[in-house]
């Protein structure tokens, strides 16, 4: 029996040693995900983003105890992001959610968004994936929203979840573009401060003039997620997006889409691995970069010139049937 | 010499791409247990850690054995970090010890704080990896917590 198989038996520390393949995205990946294919969309994923200290992990704490009340089970993706400089992370998120630290129906994983790219968006939507295989019914992935990459990760979720909190900032904010259009719902948590009121205004001005879909109109809910206010609500919007998508059919569109992202995605990083790799000493595709770096020829121009240069696409295309080679070999063994 | 340049550059690249840099990042679970409500060293610590480029999961205080040892399972951790100034580790970091043989995992554990000299042997015999009492350097941590192997925690699996 090996590492997957145990998962699937709800073994903790399977799971735990999956996510770390992920993680570290190792060979083994393709091999993993392939297992889990048939598991995977079984849960219901929702997406929390907003400003640092917004209250997220907070609200995702108390969301954890109202999906454990309804006898449902959940998986946390927690994302801090990384230090640039260093590549070091502090991943504080579980602080906010001690009390679930011994509940077998929780599990809660940090990831540090290590700064690469696209791969963050790549371990992370993987790591959601394993959760709902190994069982959970739902999953939550929390991240920092001041990025394309967690737009990108957000992107997994079915319901998006924006959390925001008053006096940051004047109307102006509310409508600019971004972080504000991929929310299915806009949380305004700590609604006891002063300015809630002209907050919840402006967003709902901003949302009635911005309809996205005929079919959901964004709501905006106040929670004070220290004190337990308006958790209940949130959980029942998430729920009544998640019948509406069903109802419409968004849900089965949404997964649709998503499956040929993640494959054109890979397709796009083998390719450009072959690529780059088969660069290293190939002297002519040297020479352009070189006079790039120079500045002697505009970027535009260069590329015109690798793709009509016919002998360097030759090899390029010998690069990837000798790549062909050695995944039939290693299919083979 | 542009060549050299690209070349450097492409390995870079691709370091991000395909987070072949980060392949052995140091994940570590940084803990405060029982009534110790003293944290300032271990977030200085936390952030020397992500300094020294590991990935540092910090739990927070009043934590219990199994509260410490079911997160460093979920987390993966490389290494398990109890700073203790209350007094109270040969209660606290034992246990630990205990916990984790019940849990079927051997994850190294390395205690640091108000340690009297006589608790440090103490501490090893029940398995701890290594004491770094008041007073100690705290790169000699992070320097041994570099040369731990990487991801070693499971016994099965």
């Amino acid at each position: 029996m090996d590492i997957v198989d145990k998962m699937f038996q709800g073994d903790r520390l399977a799971l735990a040693r999956l996510l770390s393949i992920l993680e570290n995205n190792t060979p083994e990946v393709p091999l993993v995900m392939s297992r889990i294919q048939q598991n995977q969309d079984n849960g219901y994923y929702i997406g929390f983003t907003g400003a640092p200290g917004s209250g997220k992990s907070t609200l995702v704490d108390k969301m954890i105890l109202q999906i454990r009340n309804n006898n449902l089970e959940v998986g946390v993706v927690a994302i801090d992001p990384t230090s640039p400089f260093s590549g070091g992370a502090i991943l504080g998120d579980r602080i906010r959610m001690q009390n679930h630290a011994l509940d077998p129906g929780v599990f809660i994983r940090s990831l540090a968004t290590r700064g690469s790219l696209g791969g963050l968006s790549r371990a992370a939507k993987n790591t959601a994936r394993i959760l709902n295989a190994s069982g959970k019914d739902y999953c939550i992935i929390e991240t920092v929203g001041v990025g394309q990459v967690e737009i990108d990760i957000v992107d997994t979720a079915d319901t998006t979840v924006v959390v925001l909190m008053p006096d940051t900032g004047d109307s102006i904010q509310a409508i600019k573009a971004g972080i504000m259009e991929i929310a299915d719902i806009i949380v305004v948590n700590k609604a006891d401060l002063k300015g809630t009121d002209q907050l919840i205004a402006d967003l709902m001005l901003m949302l009635h003039e911005n309809q996205r879909h005929s079919w959901w109109q964004v709501p905006v809910i106040a929670t004070q997620a220290d004190k337990n206010i308006g958790i209940k609500e949130l959980f029942e919007k998430i729920e009544e997006h998640k019948e509406v998508l069903k109802d419409t059919g968004m849900l089965v569109a949404k997964r649709k889409e998503q499956r040929v992202s993640e494959f054109m995605e890979i397709i796009e990083q083998t390719l450009l691995d072959v690529i780059l790799e088969s660069q290293k000493d190939d002297s002519e595709f040297c020479e352009i970069i070189n006079n790039v770096m120079a500045g002697l020829i505009d970027p535009y121009s260069a590329a015109k010139k690798v793709f009509g240069n016919e002998n360097l696409i030759k090899r390029w295309m010998m690069r990837l049937s000798s790549e062909i080679l050695i995944e039939r070999r290693r299919v083979d063994a | 010499m542009y060549g050299v340049m690209f070349l450097a550059l492409l390995s870079s690249l691709k370091a991000i791409a395909y987070k072949e840099a980060q392949m052995d990042t140091k994940k570590v679970l940084m803990t405060k247990m029982g009534l110790d409500g003293h944290d300032f060293g271990v977030k200085i610590l936390c952030q020397m850690y992500r300094n020294a480029g590991f990935e540092v999961v910090y739990t927070g205080q009043r934590q219990t054995a199994e509260m410490v040892v079911a997160a460093a399972i979920e987390e993966d951790v490389d290494v398990i970090g109890i700073s203790t100034l209350s007094g109270a580790h040969m209660h606290s970091v034992p246990l630990t010890m205990e916990e984790q043989k019940k849990q079927n995992i051997d994850i190294p554990v390395i205690v640091g704080g108000t340690i009297p000299p006589a608790d440090v042997e103490k501490l090893k015999k029940v398995g701890v990896a290594e004491v770094f009492p008041t007073g100690t350097d705290a790169n000699m941590s992070i320097e041994f917590i570099k040369k731990l192997p990487n991801r070693k925690s499971l016994k099965r699996g």
